[in-house]
């Protein structure tokens, strides 16, 4: 009989080689993954990407370069204690954030766990607001009652920012449950305005593979037919167990989604024009057929979990094999080589007015207030607050939030 | 239609009528009404639409709304609850069923991780208007797993409203206001009481929280209490004046808020205070109305504040052990005479 215990090799599902099913394995800019990892290229048809105008892919170079700026600046204010609890660092993973929710609407919801800053910027929440929520402002997205795991932005349509590992996942199925009900049910938006039909993405870590929260959520999901597309940011490690030590059926993840009706896709995450490709027609079919997704998205952190690891549990050869094809590389040679709209200099200035966007976040938060505590440790608890709710004090309204 | 729409100052429909209703019944009404007005509204649980609900609360709801709004959960608590989550931060207005609150237990994560703290922790961006609501406590005998009694563990957590009623009027009431609250209300329902009629009048109305109704009149003692147990309490002052002693009958409807007002108002008058409440006694709801009242009124007490809580034992099968296990009727008449020095 085969021992079903933990072997130092991992999950017994081993990956065959002839389908990359991590990030560390693709070493070619030049393989670009279809559906379960098999390469996809058809011949004569241009790639979606193609089309994009430049301007488009020179926004999302200076998004992924102004995420990766503004977390070194918070890595450092981190190691200062400027930034308190836990701080999960997005570096290496700009393009999976930037080039999915390139491909949405800006009333497309989304919701996220709790590596957040890059889904935050790249949605378009400020800098200042994100900086000012980790250093625990009163001008932080949450007025600093929330910190660096709870980014949510009404205004961009992100939902949070969620601390608990996998508990935003049925909230994901619940925004897509919303947004169909509108449509379907009240044929017109909560607001009153013209409904239409919307995807929600809902990102989580390889980590949350193994939590129930998911498994129900997407079992309603494909019951449901519910526009919702599950992002598993793959970056091969939940903490600090690699992937196939944790969870089975590693090298396919898709056949998780596939037992529950859900079309699966695996995408090279670090070249953003890939990601494109294969994910803004994932997309367009979810919104258009009301059904929902999952994606396998192999990508990579660079730092550790959070600021407080470190890193035993990988070579620095593995970091440096995938540093290799960078996301942020990747595209300005693609915008340099193929393109020609992008210059060395360009690029440089490019890099330097993120920096300074994320110095500017940075003294921002510094210098904000803090929420005091006589008018906000009572307030955002109820929105209808009544007497005798608390045998301490009575809850009040607090000042507005800064984004609304 | 919002909390802030309805005129408080208006009273109350007399509870007395002809009218006779089932307290499901009063339930099904709240939920009807407020769907017919609302669209944002629905119901998602376990059985609520093709089997009619599993208590039979959303018979012929399904019929009259559709499988879009009547909506049959698979059983995943966790999963649905947290879907009400994310539906009730888009803008949508769940009602969650839960066959029993002891299942709740299983959706822990979403209805005490997210659903009280999302207002906080979004600076108040989001909050959580969803209604969650079903069945509360022992008494069919079901065994300790199916018996729980969860207000003595939610109460604790601030950015919940719980609203506990004793009977079909107040349940009525009580539910319609939960459904138009902006915050997140668990509402706690008896097996054991969705049969009993009582009078629901003909017109619509909504009951405020945190405020109590005297259900029994009289200077001797004050017995606090909600749900099922004020039942118990009622026979049991039925059953005191017999002997010549009056109690104050206090039927708090909500637990948070709670409205302490009325019980130091009442104490005032009596001087003595017995809770029932049919959570276990450790760090329960009769322990913080005990200690709000010393808190408050220590001075006009005659007696020490006493409790008449479930034993502290897992809730039993045996009908016997079962019965013996509530808060009925004898333990609150010996604590009465305690308190008021007659035993």
């Amino acid at each position: 009989m085969m021992s079903t215990l933990p072997s130092a090799s991992g999950s017994p599902h081993a990956p065959t080689p002839s389908q990359p099913a991590d990030i560390t394995q693709i070493t070619s800019s030049k393989v670009h993954m279809g559906a379960n990892g098999a390469p996809k290229r058809e011949p004569g048809r241009q790639r979606p990407s193609a089309a994009l105008p430049n301007e488009t892919l020179l926004r999302w170079l200076r998004d992924m370069i102004l995420i990766r700026e503004f977390e070194n600046r918070c890595a450092q204010a981190y190691q200062q204690a400027k930034i308190g609890g836990f701080c999960h660092l997005y570096i290496g993973q700009e393009a999976l954030a930037v080039g999915t929710i390139g491909c949405l609407n800006h009333d497309d919801p989304i919701v996220t766990a709790y590596r957040d800053h890059g889904h935050a910027l790249a949605r378009g929440m400020s800098p200042r607001a994100c900086m000012a929520e980790m250093f625990g402002r009163l001008a932080g997205c949450a007025k600093g009652k929330g910190g660096s795991m709870h980014m949510f932005d009404k205004p961009n349509w992100m939902f949070g920012g969620h601390g608990i590992v996998g508990a935003q996942t049925p909230l994901g199925a619940g925004l897509a449950f919303a947004a169909k009900y509108e449509v379907e049910v009240m044929r017109r938006t909560v607001d009153g305005g013209p409904a239409r039909r919307k995807v929600a993405l809902c990102y989580l870590g390889d980590g949350a593979l193994n939590q129930g929260a998911l498994h129900e959520a997407m079992n309603l999901a494909g019951l449901w037919d519910l526009p919702v597309i599950y992002i598993v940011e793959n970056n091969r490690y939940s903490m600090g167990t690699a992937i196939e030590r944790g969870t089975t059926m590693a090298h396919d993840l898709t056949a998780k989604a596939a037992a529950y009706g859900i079309e699966g896709v695996r995408i090279d995450g670090m070249d953003i024009l890939n990601i494109y490709d294969q994910f803004k027609p994932l997309v367009d079919r979810c919104r258009e057929q009301s059904r929902p997704a999952f994606v396998d998205l192999l990508t990579y952190r660079y730092q550790g979990h959070s600021m407080s690891d470190p890193q035993k549990y990988r070579k620095k050869e593995e970091v440096e094999t995938v540093r290799q094809r960078d996301s942020i590389e990747l595209l300005s040679q693609h915008l340099m080589a193929e393109r020609r709209c992008l210059s060395e200099s360009r690029l440089q200035e490019m890099i330097d007015e993120c920096k300074a966007a994320a110095m500017d976040a940075l003294t921002f938060a510094e210098t904000a207030p803090a929420p005091e505590a006589a008018a906000e440790l009572y307030s955002d608890v109820y929105v209808n607050p009544q007497p005798g709710l608390s045998p301490l004090r009575e809850y009040h309204q607090g000042a507005k939030n800064p984004l609304l | 239609m919002r909390l802030s729409d309805i005129d408080w100052s208006k009273p109350l429909p007399a509870r007395e009528g002809a009218r006779q209703i089932q307290f499901r019944e009063a339930l099904r009404e709240a939920m009807s009404e407020e769907m017919r007005r609302d669209d944002r509204v629905f119901l998602m649980g376990e059985e609520v639409a093709y089997y009619n609900g599993a208590y039979k609360v959303s018979q012929g709801m399904l019929d009259e709304f559709g499988p879009q709004r009547i909506i049959d959960a698979p059983i995943s608590e966790n999963g649905f609850a947290g879907l009400a989550v994310g539906a009730a931060m888009y803008g949508l207005r769940p009602i969650i069923e839960f066959m029993s609150w002891s299942f709740s237990l299983v959706a822990a994560d979403q209805i005490l991780n997210n659903v009280p703290k999302m207002l906080y922790m979004s600076g108040g961006q989001w909050g959580c208007p969803v209604v969650f609501r079903g069945n509360d406590g022992a008494g069919g005998q079901l065994g300790s797993t199916h018996s729980w009694c969860v207000e003595g563990l939610y109460s604790n957590v601030p950015g919940l409203k719980i609203a506990i009623p004793s009977c079909a009027y107040d349940a009525k009431g009580l539910l319609k206001t939960s459904i138009v609250d902006d915050d997140p209300v668990f509402f706690l329902e008896s097996e054991r009481m969705l049969s009993d009629k009582g009078h629901v009048p003909e017109a619509e109305y909504y009951i405020p929280f945190g405020k109590a109704a005297l259900r029994h009149e009289g200077d001797d003692c004050t017995l606090v209490s909600f749900g099922r147990p004020v039942n118990f309490c009622l026979d049991a002052a039925a059953e005191l004046e017999k002997d010549g002693i009056r109690v104050d009958v206090l039927d708090m409807r909500t637990v948070r808020p709670l409205d302490t007002e009325s019980i130091v108002r009442s104490l005032k008058k009596t001087g003595r205070v017995v809770v029932v409440d049919q959570c276990w006694p450790f760090a329960s709801v009769a322990s913080e109305v005990i200690t709000q009242v010393c808190e408050r009124a220590f001075d006009y007490l005659d007696h020490q504040p006493l409790r008449v809580n479930s034993d502290d034992v897992p809730a039993p099968y045996a009908k016997n052990l079962e019965a013996e296990f509530l808060p009925h009727k004898g333990k609150i008449i010996e604590a009465v005479k305690k308190a008021v020095g007659r035993l």
